[in-house]
């Protein structure tokens, strides 16, 4: 928060604009932590001997390790050397990218969050969740490298409020990923689907294993519309007129499911998991859902 | 001017325009309705995808209909449509208006009277000469023609006649018709009546006839009879197309001499009928009282039946000598006069004091000749009474009016009397001489077997002439009449048997009864009745059936009432004469209701005038109406009406965690749409309102059902109660004030009460309390008049009323405060005796708890009883004085007892009172206080009998 305080020699509108910005960042921190709060975390070994606290075997002592890593205590009561080895508990990296484009800020109704709420939430949730349990999260685009640490939750608060983006379909960006580590998608994917496939092609390239979500509003899952209409995309840069809606929403969910399955098989192609959720139901869920998937994902 | 059927149009031309609409129809066929822009991110996934069917992007057909319809109200709005257009050629030459003028033009006379003025407007306005002739008043010197202004002044002076025209006027004004040719306009009033055919045809002979006639009913009374003790009312009619009904109403005084409606009867016609009998059951009472019937909501002379003294069963007391005569019956002195009465009167009998008190008509004395009820009966008399005495042998033996004038006879009389062609006497029996005129029985005819034997005699005298109104051949008085006041005594010298005279056993008694208006008579009298009878109009109807005095119009001689067709010489109305009342109805006896017919060339129209009525704001009104429902359609068809674009078949997603919350935008739900959903939704709204008010009413009952319980509680327990003071804060200190106290006395004394009420004295039964708590505030709303007698009834029967001012801490002297005013005003309706400070020995000062002070929140103010009587002394050697025995009615202070009382659920005192332990004793005196004013409510002065406890202790020890 303090980062986006601006000097009192700064001008007053653009103060206004960060003390605004500022202004939306507890809310979504607390509410990310409060939606945090309801998963309960185990600390979670790697089952793999690596570097950590907790003790996972003992081996026996082989060329090439060095003398200090020999557990002595151990090595004495038998004739062999041994080598204390602890349980693997490296940070893994994960990356977030939460789509920003003008799509997301679609709500079926005034009284529903957005989806791009929806999702900043859930992505926040899950970074609080994952730095809770000692990991590095950054985001994808705009790049944030991934850190750990509470500091880090603050700097994703910050960026998640940003102004969005201008376009209207946004596409994930896997330049930023670093080799080997975790990604979350996180978008409508009501767009092109071609850069989403790229990205993802990319990045199982380097070796990152990650969940795409998909955040729906229960509007674009029903279509109820009907006579004569003209759709704008959320920014006007797509049309489309119809006489009668109502004729094309067998149509159009047909084609909604179609794009849900093809993003769920290049989602396996590429080792991903991939997950719908609608602004409609509780968070939670996905939350959950999103959390489990990243354990499944962590190997 | 276009005329189309009933339509006319003033601009034609503009019609043309309609020639257009199938362009505009094309026109409007490919301009699809606008579409909705709405924001949707899935337009992706749109893209690309057509619509299946071409149909909607063309207006559909109603929609076009609608739209076509709208332009072409327009254009016919603008053509200017005119209903009933009025192009009648004006008609030729001078313009006789003939009206009827009879009763049943009554019914509908503005409708009437204003046709006429529209025929002489119009004959004005073309300058045609106009005469306007009424056939029941037809002008007395020949009809001539006038200006049409000037006839229609006399318009207004025209009114029907409660009679109808007689053929012999209308054969009158048929040849009093002026010369040369005339066009005739004929208001008939619907009635087919002797005279007019032959008036028609006269007419027509000068030019056309146009009769004018009313749809409206014609219904009339027939006259009225007595059959069976059943009052009979014949209803006719002249249209007997359909079956109808009518109500019939019998109106008469009330006690009270105000005219109400008696009774009344619905009558309905069968199909083909023109008469129905209305029936009405009436007590003799009630028969008696009615004036006149009617025919609800018409207002026609014919329409009128008055009643007369033909309906009325006379009611007289017969008197006797009760000694017990047992001696035949045929010798019975009232034997006759029962034979000749009762077929026609309710007879009663019994003394003169017993009689007097059943208000008869006429009362009979046969053969008395001292009542002990003289004053009585002279002031029944100056009331109006009539009393007929005969004469007999006691009369004849006493000296009752000998020396002077009898104030119960009319005639001073000689003593003895005679008797004449008996054994011991020479002469032979008188015959009765013919009655004189001026006589009531002049007319009748003397049957020559009558004849006197014995009388008694009358004092000659100067007034002996002029009293007598029957006498014998030889000139002696036989039958004499005193007016007095406003009743009459008349006395027959003779006796009501036959032992004197065989008059008794002749039709002739009877006749002289029914002229005495004895016996009224259950027919109309016939010819031979009337003849020679002079009858003075007393009210007469007009034409619309109201009665109004009759002012100075002249008597009518009885031959011709015998005829009772009315005419101008003989108006319906009411006629006396001699005591007798003749009613003469609008419909004559016998008379039925013809419709009329009219000759083959006359033209026969209806009342109205059909008026010219514009239909251009009704045209561009409706086109406009149109155009918003094409607004609401166009809406729907664009689907941007919430709620009519959901429909039953619509796919719904499915799938774990997938499908949308059902319904969940606002202005999905039914009726909030003016579209399709909008019936459904009034539908709805309607049940609702029903339940609602279903569920207002319900209370309602139930809440009627709680009060009874709360007093049967309350009669059943003893119940402390507070008036309600309508401020909300002081009614709850009360109730909980009242809690505490009913606890205390629980937990105390005997006295256990239940939970306290408060009693609003406007409507809650104040009877069932022995105790009020009356909060005064100084803004407190007085109970109306009909409370406070309530109040006063309260306070009468034992009850006791607590005045509170609740001021004690601010005003010590009474009125000081807001509240002590508003307790006078208060007070001063209600019966509170006088006042006195409690004094020192009042039983409220040990009824339980011995107490010298009565504090409740506050202390030390005076608290006011009833005073002690002056004369209460304190006995040597007794504590207290022997006070008045009541409980005192009222209580009056202001220390806010309720205050120190109340407590709140727990059980906890609710306002601290005073400081300290000295506080907490205070609020015990309050409630000792509170505990001995309920004792002294219930036990009265029981605590002060007390007193004599040493006296009836020492009794018992000796």
């Amino acid at each position: 928060m303090s980062a986006s305080a601006p000097a009192s020699a700064r001008p007053a509108g653009l103060r206004r604009q960060a003390e605004a910005l500022a202004s939306a960042l507890p809310p979504l921190m607390a509410e990310a932590r409060h939606l945090a709060a309801t998963v309960q975390l185990g600390e979670h070994g790697r089952r793999l001997s690596g570097m950590g606290d907790e003790f996972w075997q003992y081996r026996p002592a082989h060329a090439g390790d060095e003398a200090r890593a020999i557990d002595w205590r151990r090595s004495a009561r038998s004739d062999a050397q041994f080598v204390r080895e602890k349980e693997w508990q490296a940070a893994q990296s994960v990356h977030l990218w939460v789509d920003d484009a003008r799509s997301m800020e679609f709500s079926g109704d005034p009284g529903r969050q957005s989806k791009a709420d929806r999702a900043r939430l859930l992505a926040l949730a899950l970074a609080v969740l994952l730095i809770r349990a000692g990991e590095r999260v950054g985001l994808a685009d705009p790049v944030a490298p991934p850190r750990s640490g509470e500091i880090q939750l603050l700097r994703l608060a910050q960026r998640f409020t940003a102004p969005a983006g201008a376009a209207d379909f946004g596409a994930p960006e896997a330049r930023a990923i670093l080799t080997g580590s975790r990604a979350v998608f996180v978008s409508d994917f009501l767009g092109d689907p071609a850069p989403v496939e790229e990205a993802l092609g990319r990045a199982a390239d380097r070796g990152v294993a990650g969940v795409i979500l998909q955040v729906l509003d229960p509007v674009e899952e029903a279509f109820p519309f009907d006579g004569r209409t003209v759709f704008e995309s959320m920014g006007g840069t797509l049309r489309h007129e119809t006489r009668k809606a109502g004729d094309l929403r067998d149509r159009y969910l047909e084609r909604l499911a179609e794009r849900k399955t093809r993003l769920a098989h290049v989602a396996a192609t590429a080792g991903w998991l991939f997950g719908t959720h609608h602004t409609g139901d509780p968070a939670q869920v996905a939350l959950l859902w999103l959390y489990q998937a990243l354990r499944k994902e962590r190997r | 001017m276009l005329i189309l059927g009933p339509i006319g149009f003033t601009a034609p031309w503009l019609l043309w325009a309609l020639a257009a609409l199938p362009v505009l129809w094309f026109l409007l066929r490919a301009v699809p309705p606008a579409p909705v822009r709405r924001r949707f991110p899935g337009v992706a996934l749109l893209l690309g995808l057509r619509d299946e069917t071409r149909q909607a992007d063309r207006t559909p057909w109603w929609l076009l209909l609608l739209r076509a319809a709208a332009v072409a109200l327009l254009i016919l709005g603008f053509a200017g449509p005119v209903l009933n257009p009025r192009v009648k050629a004006p008609g030729q030459g001078p313009l006789l208006v003939l009206t009827d003028g009879s009763w049943a033009d009554a019914r509908d006379w503005p409708e009437r009277s204003g046709r006429i003025a529209a025929a002489l407007d119009e004959a004005g306005r073309s300058g045609r000469p106009a005469a306007l002739v009424s056939l029941t008043d037809p002008p007395a010197g020949g009809i001539g023609f006038a200006a049409a202004a000037e006839v229609a002044g006399r318009l207004p002076a025209l009114q029907p006649a409660a009679w109808e025209p007689s053929p012999e006027t209308m054969s009158k004004v048929a040849s009093a018709l002026p010369e040369g040719r005339f066009e005739t306009l004929w208001l008939s009033d619907g009635l087919d009546r002797p005279g007019r055919g032959a008036l028609a045809a006269a007419l027509m002979a000068h030019g056309p006839l146009t009769a004018i006639e009313s749809p409206r009913p014609i219904v009339a009374l027939g006259a009225s009879e007595l059959r069976d003790g059943r009052l009979v009312v014949p209803v006719l009619r002249a249209e007997t197309g359909v079956a109808a009904g009518a109500r019939v109403i019998a109106r008469g005084l009330d006690p009270a001499g105000i005219e109400r409606e008696l009774a009344r009867s619905e009558v309905s016609f069968a199909a083909g009928a023109d008469r129905a009998e209305a029936g009405f059951d009436l007590p003799p009472e009630l028969r008696n009282r009615v004036t006149r019937f009617e025919v609800a909501g018409t207002a026609t002379a014919g329409a009128v039946n008055l009643a007369d003294d033909a309906l009325r069963r006379r009611k007289i007391a017969i008197v006797t000598a009760a000694a017990a005569h047992e001696g035949l019956e045929l010798l019975a002195p009232d034997h006759y006069l029962r034979q000749a009465l009762a077929p026609t009167a309710d007879l009663i009998g019994g003394t003169v004091g017993d009689v007097i008190k059943a208000a008869p008509d006429v009362i009979i004395l046969a053969d008395i000749a001292r009542v002990p009820e003289t004053d009585a009966l002279t002031d029944w008399v100056e009331q109006g009474g009539l009393l007929l005495r005969f004469a007999g042998p006691r009369l004849a033996a006493s000296d009752i009016g000998r020396d002077t004038l009898d104030p119960l006879l009319p005639v001073r009389l000689r003593a003895g009397g005679r008797s004449v062609g008996g054994t011991m006497s020479w002469g032979e029996p008188r015959a009765l001489a013919p009655f004189a005129e001026g006589s009531p029985f002049f007319g009748l005819a003397i049957p020559s077997e009558v004849s006197v034997s014995a009388q008694v005699l009358a004092q000659p005298g100067p007034e002996l002439a002029g009293a007598t109104i029957a006498a014998l051949a030889d000139g002696t008085p036989l039958v004499t009449r005193r007016r007095i006041m406003d009743g009459e005594v008349v006395l027959f010298h003779v006796a009501a048997n036959a032992e004197w005279s065989n008059l008794a056993l002749s039709g002739l008694f009877v006749q002289m009864l029914e002229r005495l208006a004895v016996s009224g008579a259950a027919v109309r009298p016939d010819a031979v009745d009337l003849a020679g009878t002079t009858w003075v109009p007393e009210k007469v109807l007009n034409g619309f059936g109201t009665l109004a005095d009759a002012g100075e119009l002249s008597g009518v001689s009885g031959e011709r009432l015998a005829v009772p067709t009315p005419g101008p010489e003989l108006p319906p109305g009411l006629y006396a004469a001699e005591g007798r009342r003749l009613a003469v109805n609008a419909i004559a006896p016998g008379r039925s209701l013809l419709p009329a017919a009219w000759p083959a060339g006359v033209a026969v129209e209806g009342m109205v005038m059909a008026e010219e009525a514009p239909l251009k704001g009704w045209a561009l009104s409706a086109a406009i109406s149109l155009f918003l429902l094409d607004i609401l359609a166009t809406l729907l068809l664009g689907g941007q009406i919430p709620g009519a674009r959901r429909r039953s078949g619509q796919p719904r997603e499915s799938g774990p965690g997938v499908g949308p919350e059902a319904g969940a935008g606002p202005g999905r739900g039914a009726g909030r749409g003016p579209g399709r959903g909008s019936g459904r939704g009034q539908v709805a709204g309607a049940a609702a309102a029903g339940f609602l008010l279903l569920a207002a009413l319900l209370p309602g009952g139930a809440r009627a059902a709680e009060d009874e319980a709360a007093i049967v509680r309350a009669a059943g327990n003893v119940v402390l109660a507070y008036v309600k003071t309508g401020d909300a804060g002081v009614d709850q200190v009360s109730e909980a004030g009242l809690w505490g106290l009913s606890e205390v006395l629980f937990a105390r004394t005997s006295i256990e009460p239940v939970e306290p009420r408060g009693v609003d004295p406007e409507t809650d039964e104040l009877a069932v309390f022995s105790f009020l708590y009356w909060p005064v505030t100084a803004t407190e709303k007085a109970p109306s008049p009909v409370a406070y007698a309530k109040l006063n009834r309260y306070l009468r029967n034992g009850g006791m009323i607590l005045f509170d001012t609740r001021d004690a801490d601010v005003a010590r002297y009474g009125s000081a405060s807001p509240e002590g005013r508003r307790l006078q005003a208060l007070a001063a309706p209600l019966d509170i005796p006088p006042l006195e400070p409690l004094p020192k020995d009042h039983v409220l000062t040990r009824s339980f708890y011995l107490l010298q002070d009565f504090p409740g929140r506050f202390a030390g103010a005076p608290v006011w009883v009833e005073a002690a009587p002056v004369d209460a002394e304190q006995v040597e050697g007794m504590p207290f004085r022997n006070l008045n025995d009541n409980v005192t009615p009222v209580v009056i202070g202001g220390n806010d007892w309720a205050s120190a009382w109340a407590v709140d659920d727990q059980g906890r005192a609710m306002f601290p009172v005073g400081r300290g332990l000295a506080g907490e004793r205070q609020r015990e005196l309050s409630y000792r206080f509170g505990v001995n004013l309920i004792m002294h409510v219930l036990t009265g002065n029981y605590k002060s009998d007390q007193v004599h406890v040493p006296a009836l202790l020492e009794r018992l020890g000796q």
